[in-house]
Formats: structure tokens, C-alpha cells, sequence
């Protein structure tokens, strides 16, 4: 039942791929019609390696991180696609066999870490349940090991942590007790569901820094999502540029930001208001648009200045177009 | 604890208090005249004022109020005009009965009505839950009483299974030794089986009546703060992190979920108390909601006041438990 991997010849490979999610679709079965609300995503995350998603609200950023952890609720549906998770395609485990990966080996933290602890019952009584059904281990093991979890994200005094509940945590420290749970069983993928939003700008920088020590300490693989490009810059090796349930762009963070291909990605990165210019935001025209009524052809076009015939019939595929960059657009070539 | 425990016990003061100002003005602002029921109809104008001065019914009625104050004060009621009893006592010989009949109907209706919440919620959109909200509407919409008289003409007339109404116990079968007052209890604790199955027959059916009212609005409050629990961010974590899906209905969710219910619970005993009324004069029960009707038909104001401080009472111990319950279940409540 309890399937554990050799995480450690995992890491020494050091390249290993940890996750690959290949033409992910995601339906919501609604009763009049069924909306696509991903239309073919493709990820990849090496070990070790933080992969950032981001993206505008709506865009399918916080679905993809459920249908990869298989925990899209109805009237979500995963059509159709691949997860490899270090090989195994979790689309084909049973419910029991994704239950014993879910918390020991794929973990999850949210938007409201707060929200997020169940209000009734403590930080410890969490722990403990969790340490019991995934790594066996209970009373005094578990509380020491419980304890050590809470000094391991930086959570000063476990013992009176263990004992409180999530109204008696600030939202930075039930983050913290959230990113102590899921990684109670040293998982090898962590998805983080805007980890930092509902948190102070310090306390966001805080997290930022554990995130980046889990991966230094423990080689924790991640997929980030935010709407944040500063979380992106502080915190993330790649990045994947999400609109409409499809991913416009893929690119190591540094080409991201150097040299982005695709027109909503300068969108993105031109409306992001910036210190010391005074130049005004620059806004992208239009609106997301929804997702009953997703556009033909390319999903940015209806927005998109350089549109052209062949982007409102055609739907562009992710493309190379450099080592490592992928961009889904037509017209890179000419744009670029 | 305790020191919020006596102040809710010391606010039953002004409370019971404006409900006695509020129950003796309607009470003698409402058509009827006691003295009708004292004496007869054929007695003299004459007569009637003397027992009329007698029991200071022709005093000014903030004069009749204190000194009803007064003996209230006193553990005093007065007396009912119908039983010539002190009202205190008559309560107390009626309360058990009640109590008896009320919390059978109650734990039956939260055996039945919680459980069948939860999997209504749990399966939503299923037939279960397609069950669950048409016994809901019937028992909200079938008025007490008549389901108690087709349950009669069901179960005693057409298919003898159970006796006809004959209050607690079979008419010729002597109850069994007091111990705690209710029948089912003290027959089964001297192990007196006649009594047993005879008080047990006798309460099957007005209890089942008023659970299948009871059973209404806890199942639609299970199923409602179920789905709350089971659709918020903490149950989502909780799938993340692997637990199990029984865990995650009967630990993680049904904790946070059962604390409306046991509001509800509360609300709902308070108005069986009322629904009593109707069940016990149709069963022929002889407890408070009989004495209560026949108080409220011959204009018993003593008597009347009384079963209402008493209710009001019940009523707020009933929610300052509620409230102990909260502190004890919710680390959110502090007092």
C-alpha cells in the first residue's frame, strides 16, 4: 500500500525527470454543454528543478496543479493527456493507489494557508494523523518527528505550535505549518498553489526563501503558480506562460524576462508596474475571455495586435524555438 | 467556565421576568372568564364576586402581578383553578412524561436524521439525497397531528401492531417502581417485562410522530454544513495530503459540520416541546402539553404561567448547554 520510491537514486541522478505532463485536457461537465478549460498542456519538471506557472485568474493555473495531483473535483474531468510522475502516468492509478502517492510523495500547499488547517483541529493532531497514515509512526516518534517538521520551516517554538489551531497562526505561520504537513514524508513534488498571495510582502519574501532552502536542502522538485512575475524572478528556474487553459510559453526564467516571444508575454511583462519608472502601466486591450466562449484558432488572438489570418482559424502548437524556449504563436519568427 | 455559567444563569432573571409581564397581561387579555370554571353555572352574581375577591381577581392587574411575583419568588405558582393543585406540583408529576415521550422522539430523529444528512451530502445528487429532501418537505409539511391519527389508523386499526392510544402505559397494567420517572427506563432497570413492553408499545408511536417532525430540519442542516465542510480549503488539503476518504467525512469534515446541527438540535427540542401539545392529546399523554391545552381551554392562569416560565427556562438552560457544548467542540470559541 504504501509504495515508497528510492528518492535518493532519484536525486543522484540529478537530471532525473520528476514530472512530465504531456496534452493534458480538463473538462468542466456543466449541464447544458462541456466547457475545455485545458486545451493540451505540456510540462515538464527536472528533479530538483522550480517550475513556475503563471498566468492571469481564469487561465487554468490552479486546475492543472488539482488534475495533477488528481484532486479536480466534479464537475472537473480530466479528458484526456499524460502525468508522469518519475515514469508512472498517475491517470491510471485507482483511487487507493493515488491516496498513498497524494501526501507522501506529491504534496500540496494553497492560496489560504489558513483556510487551508482545518479549523477544529490542532497543528499537532494534523501532523500526527499524517505522519501516522504515510510513514507509520505514532505517539512519541511522531510528536518528535512532528516537532522537527516545525523546526524544519523555520516555525520557532514547535512545542507551542503543536498545540495551537489556525485561527492562533498568523498567515505566514500556517503556511509554514501547511509546508510542514506536506512535506512530512519528504515528498519528491511539491505544487504550490500561490503560496505567497494571501501573505504580507515580508512574510511572501519569508516563504520565497524556504521554498528556495527546501530545494537547496532537500532537492525539492516545485511547480509555483502566481500571477506574480516578482515571485517568478525570486523563485523559479522555468517558467510556463499560461492563457486560456493553454501555455502560450516555456522558457527558463532569464529568457523570460530577457527576451519574451510571445505578444502576451510582453504584455504581461509590460503591465507589471515597475520602481523608479514613470512611464504609465501599459494595459493588454480586451478581456480574458471565457472559457465557454473560447476563441478559434489562437486563444490570444481576439486581444493580440499582431493577429493575423492564420491565427484566428489555426491553434499554434508550443514550438523549440531556441534551446530550452518554447512559444505557441505564429508569427514568432517575424515578431522575435 | 463556571463564572460564565452563573452569569448566564443570573441573565435568567430578567429574562423569566419579562416573559411574566408579557404571559399575565395576555393571559387576562384573552377572552374567558375563570370564574365560569369555579363555580356553577347556576350560582349567584353574588357568589361569583366572592370567589372572584377571594382569588384577588378584582384587584388592579399590576397589584395581582406583584403579588404573583411575589409567590413565584417563593417557589409558589399558585394554584390551577382546574386541579386545585399547586401548579408547581402539577408540573413536576407531568414533566417526566414529557420528557420521556421528547427525548425518545429526539434520538431517534438524530439517529436517523444525521446519518441520512451526511450521506445526502456525501452523494449528493443521488437517489439517497433525492430521499433525504422528500422526507424533508413531508415532515415539514404534514401537520402533527394528522400524521399521529393516520399512524393510529395504520398501526393499531388496520394492522394491530400497536396498541390503541392509551397514554404511557396499557390501562391495566400498573407502572413499574419509580426509579427515574420514565416507564421504559424504570420497567427495564426492575426488569419488570409486562411494564416494559407495554410502556415501549405505548411510546413507539407518538415518539416516531414526532421525530419524523424532528427529522426535517436536521437532515437539511447536516446535509447543508456537510457539503460546507467538504467543499472548503481544509478538506482539499486534506485530500492533498492523502488522508483517507473516511477520515476525511467522519474526522476533518463532520467535526467542523456537526456544530450547526447541534444548534439545530437545540432549536428543534425547544419546538417539540410545542409539537407536544398535539401529539399528547392525541395519544391521550399525560404530560405537559396536555396539561397545557386544557390550561389554555379553560382559562387556567396560574397554570398557564406556569408551563410558560417553565418552557422559558428549559429554553435557556437548554441553549446555555449548547453554548458549554460550543466551547468544548470549537477551539475557535473562547469565553
Amino acid at each position: 500500500m504504501h509504495c515508497s520510491l528510492d528518492l535518493d537514486s532519484v536525486h543522484r541522478k540529478g537530471s532525473a525527470e520528476v514530472l512530465r505532463v504531456e496534452d493534458l485536457r480538463v473538462e468542466f461537465c456543466l449541464p447544458d454543454e462541456d466547457i475545455l478549460v485545458l486545451a493540451g498542456i505540456d510540462l515538464a519538471a527536472m528533479a530538483g528543478q522550480i517550475v513556475g506557472i503563471v498566468g492571469e485568474s481564469g487561465s487554468g493555473k490552479t486546475v492543472t496543479a488539482l488534475s495533477i495531483a488528481r484532486l479536480l473535483a466534479p464537475p472537473g474531468r480530466i479528458a484526456s493527456g499524460r502525468v508522469l510522475f518519475l515514469g508512472q502516468d498517475l491517470l491510471g492509478l485507482d483511487a487507493a493507489q493515488m491516496r498513498s502517492i497524494r501526501g507522501s510523495q506529491i504534496s500540496m500547499i494553497f492560496q489560504n494557508p489558513r483556510a487551508s488547517l482545518n479549523p477544529v483541529f490542532s497543528v499537532g493532531k494534523m501532523l500526527k494523523e499524517v505522519l501516522k497514515v504515510h510513514s507509520g509512526l505514532q505517539g512519541r516518534a511522531a510528536t518528535i518527528r512532528a516537532k522537527e517538521l516545525l523546526a524544519d520551516v523555520g516555525l520557532p517554538d514547535p512545542d507551542s505550535v503543536l498545540k495551537r489551531y489556525a485561527h492562533q497562526l498568523s498567515g505566514g505561520m500556517a503556511q509554514r505549518a501547511m509546508i510542514a504537513l506536506a512535506l512530512s514524508s519528504s515528498p519528491a513534488l511539491l505544487l504550490a498553489d500561490e503560496p505567497t498571495t494571501a501573505l504580507d510582502v515580508t512574510i511572501q519574501h519569508q516563504i520565497i526563501q524556504l521554498l528556495l532552502r527546501l530545494r537547496q536542502e532537500h532537492n525539492l522538485t516545485q511547480i509555483v503558480i502566481t500571477h506574480n512575475f516578482g515571485v517568478i524572478a525570486e523563485l523559479c528556474d522555468r517558467v510556463a506562460v499560461m492563457y486560456a487553459g493553454s501555455i502560450l510559453e516555456e522558457a527558463p526564467v532569464a529568457k523570460i524576462f530577457d527576451s519574451p516571444g510571445h505578444p502576451y508575454t510582453r504584455g504581461l511583462l509590460a503591465a507589471r508596474a515597475r520602481v523608479g519608472r514613470h512611464t504609465e502601466i501599459e494595459n493588454i486591450p480586451g478581456q480574458v475571455p471565457e472559457l465557454k466562449n473560447r476563441p478559434d484558432g489562437c486563444p490570444f488572438h481576439p486581444r493580440c495586435a499582431h493577429a493575423r489570418d492564420i491565427c484566428r482559424v489555426k491553434v499554434p502548437r508550443l514550438e523549440q524555438t531556441a534551446p530550452g524556449h518554447h512559444i505557441a504563436c505564429h508569427r514568432w519568427q517575424e515578431l522575435a | 467556565m463556571s463564572v460564565f455559567i452563573a452569569r448566564r444563569l443570573l441573565l435568567l432573571i430578567p429574562v423569566l421576568l419579562g416573559v411574566t409581564v408579557v404571559t399575565f397581561t395576555l393571559t387576562r387579555v384573552i377572552p374567558g372568564n375563570p370564574i365560569d370554571l369555579m363555580v356553577s353555572p347556576l350560582a349567584s352574581q353574588e357568589t361569583r364576586d366572592r370567589i372572584a375577591e377571594n382569588a384577588g381577581l378584582n384587584d388592579p392587574i399590576w397589584v395581582q402581578y406583584l403579588r404573583y411575583i411575589e409567590g413565584v419568588s417563593r417557589g409558589d405558582f399558585g394554584d390551577s383553578f382546574v386541579t386545585n393543585q399547586p401548579v408547581l406540583d402539577d408540573l413536576k408529576s407531568r414533566f417526566m412524561p414529557t420528557f420521556e415521550l421528547t427525548l425518545f422522539a429526539m434520538l431517534t430523529a438524530i439517529a436517523l436524521s444525521v446519518p441520512l444528512g451526511i450521506a445526502a451530502a456525501v452523494w449528493r445528487g443521488t437517489w439517497i439525497d433525492h430521499i433525504s429532501r422528500v422526507l424533508a418537505v413531508f415532515g415539514v409539511a404534514m401537520p402533527v397531528f394528522w400524521v399521529s391519527l393516520v399512524a393510529i389508523y395504520v398501526f393499531f386499526f388496520l394492522l394491530h401492531w400497536l396498541p390503541a392510544p392509551q397514554g404511557r402505559i396499557g390501562i391495566i397494567i400498573p407502572p413499574p417502581d419509580r426509579i427515574s420517572g420514565l416507564y421504559t427506563i424504570d420497567s427495564l432497570l426492575t426488569g419488570n417485562w409486562k411494564a416494559l413492553k407495554s410502556s415501549v408499545q405505548s411510546i413507539i408511536l407518538p415518539a416516531s410522530v414526532l421525530a419524523f417532525a424532528a427529522m426535517a430540519p436536521l437532515a437539511r442542516i447536516t446535509r447543508a454544513s456537510m457539503i460546507e465542510a467538504l467543499e472548503s480549503d481544509y478538506t482539499r488539503a486534506a485530500r492533498s495530503l492523502g488522508l483517507s476518504e473516511s477520515s476525511i467525512v467522519f474526522r476533518h469534515a463532520l467535526r467542523n459540520a456537526i456544530l450547526p446541527v447541534i444548534t439545530m438540535i437545540a432549536i428543534v427540542y425547544g419546538y417539540l416541546l410545542g409539537g407536544v401539545v398535539l401529539v399528547e392529546n392525541v395519544f391521550a399523554w399525560p404530560g405537559l402539553g396536555r396539561y397545557v391545552y386544557n390550561a389554555i381551554a379553560s382559562s387556567d392562569y396560574p397554570a398557564l404561567q406556569g408551563f410558560i416560565l417553565y418552557s422559558t427556562t428549559v429554553y435557556v438552560l437548554l441553549f446555555l448547554f449548547v453554548d458549554i457544548l460550543y466551547v468544548l467542540l470549537d477551539p475557535r470559541v473562547r469565553l
